[in-house]
């Protein structure tokens, strides 16, 4: 079974990094961009159980070490 | 008066630390390994600036979760000092011993200068020697020095006392030009910049020798 992670900059905060990335497509013609944030995917291999469990598992996993919850949101998605 | 300094993986200002500490603070500065899960008797913890982990998954985050915390976690809330320098300062915000987090710079550079600071309260144990004289200059390094948190939090920060240093002239973006804070009961402070770089004129300026020395009287206070 497969954890997917997805951790991005809270709404509200700012991310510099995003602005940068949106500065450089905006750059290249691609005019349609008005914002871009930018975060970080980590993806877990688990041991294969029950997926609501393995699911409260991750959400823990995020509270405690993967995301810092002042700054960022993230988002779990289970694959088989 | 003891003090410890706590060495990570990574960590590079250690050994500036303890000679600090040593020539200013106190005579008696333990090196504790991360991995420990026990303190020697000490007044002071001190987590020094350096790159713990490599500053994966998050500058600090890693660090924050060593064995060593729960007793410096310990130790804070028995009222004892703790003191984050530059990646300390990121570590005592990723283990919430201080609110708020580190974010990349406004710049996203690498951001090496010195930095002028105003001293914002002199009677705390770390800046007590700065009284009547409320500006320094002591350098940054740090690519992380971002300070961010949510506009109540900084109200607080602001009306309790608990900003301790801001810069002059902002050079990473931080909120309200925070370059220091402390916790709501003053024992734990994190701060950017690094004193202990600024404490002998050959090696630039001494403009943190007023840190260690209020450590010091600071010390030497609690055990009277």
């Amino acid at each position: 079974m497969k954890a997917i992670v997805h951790v991005r900059p809270r709404s509200g905060v700012l991310d510099p990094q995003g602005q940068a990335v949106a500065g450089a497509l905006k750059h290249l013609g691609f005019d349609e961009v008005l914002e871009a944030r930018q975060g970080k995917v980590i993806e877990l291999v688990l041991a294969d159980g029950d997926e609501t469990k393995a699911r409260e598992r991750v959400e823990q996993m995020c509270k405690h070490l993967l995301a810092n919850t002042v700054i960022e949101d993230y988002q779990v998605s289970i694959e088989p | 008066m003891k003090a410890a300094v706590i060495v990570f993986p990574g960590s590079n200002c250690d050994r500036d630390a303890v000679c600090a500490l040593r020539n200013h603070t106190t005579r008696h500065v333990h090196r504790v390994w991360h991995r420990d899960s026990q303190l020697p008797k000490v007044d002071l913890v001190f987590i020094p600036g350096g790159f713990s982990y490599g500053d994966y998954l998050r500058s600090g985050a890693v660090a924050a979760r060593s064995p060593i915390m729960a007793a410096i976690k310990e130790h804070a809330l028995n009222g004892g000092l703790v003191a984050g320098i530059c990646n300390g300062f990121q570590i005592l915000t990723e283990a919430r011993l201080l609110p708020g987090a580190l974010m990349r710079n406004a710049g996203l550079k690498f951001v090496c200068k010195s930095a002028a600071l105003t001293v914002e309260n002199t009677k705390s144990s770390f800046t007590n020697a700065y009284f009547g004289q409320p500006t320094t200059s002591i350098p940054i390094a740090h690519h992380d020095g971002n300070y961010y948190a949510d506009n109540e939090t900084l109200d607080r920060l602001e009306g309790e006392g608990q900003v301790i240093f801001r810069y002059v002239d902002n050079p990473n973006g931080s909120a309200r030009d925070i370059a220091g804070i402390c916790n709501a009961k003053g024992n734990v402070l994190g701060m950017m910049p690094h004193p202990e770089r600024a404490i002998d004129a050959l090696t630039g300026e001494t403009g943190g020798l007023g840190f260690f020395e209020s450590l010091a009287n600071a010390m030497a206070g609690a055990r009277k």
